[in-house]
């Protein structure tokens, strides 16, 4: 983890979010897909915390060496900030941050699946896995086509590849988890990796467990400093053991985690104030990483 | 003239006078490839329970205009998993340790205060009262003198090394409170705690936080503490305070010293710049040094007050 003031080579708008190239090789050297980086915000605003994004490039080698390319989708102070900032100006950005994907030793068949900006930390995946020789299937889901993320660049990396999206505008009219045991079952899925929403995320966690399916999911909690020690991006996990669960932080601890092991009553009960003791017995899908 | 940024709480003594406060240094791993933590003032613990707590719903943190909702409900290991696994750490750092103790009945802020009165580790203990009281239907504990008092000097009577009380801005008056705590056996005491606040996604029609009501932080409650540490200051100029509120930069320590902080903790700016504790230690010496001074307690009691000027108007 470094802490640098990073130069902004390239901002460009894609679809209905923006995509940011930073100059930091610090940083860039060190990171894995599932990470993160954060972002510090201009001390002259009402607007204090830093914000975090995924890291969608890392390039080591050729003529984007030392870059880290991250996107959003600009919907409050931020992002917009950030969507309007200029090529050669700095940022102050700490990363990378949190653990990453884990790849797979034994198994070759890698579902990837995402949801709108989900897909930056999953095509990212994507390479990491192709240049390690797995095999490399994609499920891009959107709500409509702008915001279905570099459709070219992942055609060009799977062996296969569903785009669908909420209003039909590009690909077949579906959600991401609609063609997920249709997909599973034709490229002989062995592995799943997903991004994106909490409930779709959910659902292939679901999938996952029932299918005996190893996967991995990257979430996203609301996050005070991304660097362990605030304590407000829990996420409920449950024990190796089944024994109960531990809230543990997404910045630090995740955000990548086994889905079985999410407790997802838990963190999506969206009841307010409770505080409730956990179930016992939980059934752990594992072992993961293998 | 030679410059001592060293401070004494009149017996509790921190090497810089820029604490960490609670909550927001975890247990020294986390922020170590980022700042040199030797650098801080003391580390002021996340708030300690009996048992270990989860803490709240997420979402935990939400903004506001300058300033920062959150609310964590003290997730902690429990005290006895703290002193087992963090506090060996963090008393490896070298750096003052004090403990935060909390509590949701008068029993168990004894409790914990117990397992920590025999670890040589710690340099002090701060006692947080905004947590709900059973004995009062969950109101806080500051929100009755009486029982504050009643914690405070529990804890002052078992605890071998000095407590601060952890007071809130929004009493009437703190003054009362905290010379309530002071006659109960605290030290000092630590101003301000973060201000109950809630903010409301209009869009969903819901409250930002799992917990509907957090605590405000950052430069939106610095004025407020300024003030709460001026009066108590006015007040009880014998007992030492740490200011606490929105602190980021070293004008804003300054303000605190200035008003009669003999410390001071940063939190939430710790959050976004890992490095502000000891960027404005640097920068209060540079102020003493602007202003001829020695040290950080030459501040205090350095306002310049007009007799003509009123202390206490709105």
């Amino acid at each position: 983890m470094r802490r640098v003031r990073a130069e902004i080579l390239n901002t460009r708008k894609l679809g209905a979010y923006h995509s940011l190239t930073l100059v930091a090789p610090e940083i860039a050297d060190r990171a894995t897909p599932g990470q993160f980086i954060s972002v510090a915000m201009p001390d002259d605003r009402q607007f204090i915390l830093r914000r975090h994004f995924w890291i969608h490039q890392a390039s080591r080698r050729g003529g984007w060496a030392g870059t880290l390319e991250f996107a959003f989708d600009p919907h409050g102070p931020g992002t917009e900030w950030l969507a309007e900032a200029r090529a050669h100006q700095f940022l102050d950005v700490i990363g990378p941050l949190g653990k990453a994907f884990a790849y797979p030793r034994n198994l070759n068949n890698c579902l990837l699946v995402s949801e709108g900006y989900g897909a930056a930390p999953i095509l990212f995946l994507g390479q990491e896995l192709r240049a390690r020789g797995r095999r490399v299937d994609l499920v891009l889901g959107a709500a409509s086509e702008d915001r279905v993320f570099k459709p070219i660049e992942a055609k060009r990396l799977a062996q296969t590849i569903v785009i669908v999206t909420a209003d039909g505008t590009m690909g077949e009219r579906a959600g991401a988890v609609d063609v997920l045991p249709e997909v599973a079952q034709a490229t002989g899925t062995q592995v799943i990796y997903a991004a994106g929403p909490r409930r779709m995320l959910r659902a292939v966690a679901e999938f996952c467990i029932e299918r005996r399916i190893p996967a991995q999911v990257a979430l996203e909690e609301e996050m005070g400093c991304g660097l362990g020690v605030c304590l407000t991006c829990a996420v409920p996990v449950i024990r190796k053991d089944g024994s109960g669960y531990d809230n543990l932080r997404a910045c630090a601890d995740g955000p990548v985690f086994n889905a079985a092991r999410v407790f997802w009553d838990r963190w999506m009960g969206g009841e307010t104030g409770a505080v409730h003791t956990p179930p016992e017995g939980f059934a752990v899908v594992g072992p993961w990483p293998e | 003239m030679k410059q001592n940024l060293a401070v004494d709480l009149d017996g509790v003594r921190f090497p810089l006078p820029v604490l960490a406060a609670s909550g927001c240094f975890a247990t020294g791993r986390e922020l170590g490839g980022l700042t040199d933590i030797r650098k801080l003032g003391g580390v002021i613990t996340g708030s300690l329970t009996f048992e270990a707590s989860r803490g709240w719903p997420t979402p935990r943190v939400t903004e506001s205009p300058c300033g920062v909702v959150t609310a964590v409900g003290n997730q902690n290991p429990g005290v006895r998993e703290f002193v087992a696994e963090d506090l060996p750490r963090l008393a490896k750092t070298g750096i003052p340790v004090v403990a935060s103790v909390t509590g949701t009945t008068l029993q168990e802020y004894i409790r914990v205060a117990s397992i920590l009165r025999d670890e040589p580790g710690i340099s002090a203990v701060e006692v947080h009262l905004s947590g709900p009281d059973r004995e009062s239907r969950g109101l806080p504990f500051y929100a009755r003198i009486d029982r504050m008092g009643e914690v405070v000097g529990a804890i002052s009577r078992l605890s071998p090394v000095p407590v601060f009380a952890k007071l809130p801005a929004l009493l009437p008056d703190v003054v009362p409170a905290a010379r309530a705590c002071v006659r109960a056996g605290a030290h000092g005491v630590s101003l301000i705690d973060a201000i109950p606040a809630m903010v409301v996604d209009v869009r969903r029609l819901r409250p930002r936080l799992g917990a509907v009501i957090g605590g405000l932080s950052g430069p939106a409650i610095r004025p407020i503490a300024v003030a709460a540490v001026f009066r108590v200051a006015q007040a009880l100029p014998q007992v030492p305070i740490m200011g606490v509120g929105g602190i980021a930069s070293a004008d804003d320590a300054v303000e605190f010293l200035l008003a009669g902080a003999w410390a001071v903790q940063v939190g939430t700016a710790m959050l976004v710049n890992p490095s502000a504790p000891a960027e404005i230690a640097e920068g209060i010496a540079g102020y003493l040094k602007s202003k001829g001074l020695a040290s950080p307690g030459d501040l205090r009691g350095r306002l310049r007050l007009s007799e003509a000027e009123g202390m206490g108007g709105e």
